[in-house]
């Protein structure tokens, strides 16, 4: 049973909102009163997560759940999958465009930014089926602000 | 604050005039925004060649103080509209980022010299 769960839609190719639905989740996660160092790791991982499927993943979604004991970010997206996911975890490891680079983005840092503040990182991603990335984050004192 | 910066190093404000009384505790520099993401301080001064509208994001979900945008480069019209509505302050600085930093620095912020 978890005490909260919302889902938010995400669009690729969709530049111009990219960054919406974390902002959305850092919202709902200050409202909820949660320490700011634990929603400041989240900000991060919802962030790289969207940004993953705007520019690869075609349709997708990015879940905030809420249990006592933890906090689950899901992202998924219809995209082509995450061809080699080890080489994926490298730091400076890309398959972004050279228009993405130019504007900053693909530097490789996405997935190693989210395995370093996630506390549990899960990716499913069989070829042409889409991607699943779970992130959990523990609360082990309830994660509340002081 | 970010508006003693803007009077101190006549930086022009593009952007976010209500968030000018943000505290700013620190300084960053870069130009890839997953790098920011991850390391960026909370209250930086973050300054960037940078103008499109994604840079509104990262500020807010990193509690970037100000982005100032350096190297005479300009924020797209989307940026301002993106930083208005969210309150943050974007400046600008004709030089490099290289030449601001090290202003700040000198002037104590980010310098644990002068803390």
């Amino acid at each position: 049973m978890h005490i909260f769960k919302k889902s938010f839609q995400i669009k690729g190719g969709e530049f111009n909102r990219a960054g919406e639905v974390s902002i959305n989740i850092q919202n709902l996660l200050k409202s909820m009163d949660f320490d700011p160092r634990l929603i400041r790791r989240i900000a991060i991982c919802g962030y790289e997560s969207e940004m993953n499927v705007v520019m690869h993943g075609g349709e997708g979604s990015l879940s905030l759940e809420v249990d006592a004991d933890k906090l689950t970010l899901e992202v998924t997206d219809d995209g082509p999958g995450i061809e080699d996911i080890d080489l994926a975890m490298q730091a400076g490891y890309s398959t972004a465009e050279d228009a993405h680079r130019e504007m900053g983005f693909g530097a490789g840092m996405g997935l190693p930014n989210i395995k370093k503040n996630a506390d549990l990182i899960h990716i499913e991603s069989p070829e042409n089926k889409g991607t699943i990335v779970q992130m959990v984050f523990f609360l082990p004192d309830g994660g509340k602000a002081d | 604050m970010v508006k003693d910066l803007v009077d101190k190093f006549k930086l022009a404000v593009a952007a976010g005039k209500s968030g000018l009384d943000r505290e700013v505790m620190d300084g960053y520099c870069g130009d890839l925004l997953s790098e920011i993401m991850g390391n960026a301080p909370a209250g930086c001064a973050w300054m960037t060649v940078q103008g499109h509208q994604n840079i509104v994001a990262v500020a807010v979900l990193r509690e970037i103080a100000a982005i100032i945008i350096t190297g005479g480069q300009k924020p797209d019209e989307e940026t301002i509209q993106k930083a208005d509505q969210e309150g943050i302050p974007i400046l600008q600085w004709p030089d490099s980022s290289f030449s601001l930093a090290g202003r700040l620095f000198s002037a104590g912020i980010g310098n644990p010299a002068t803390e």
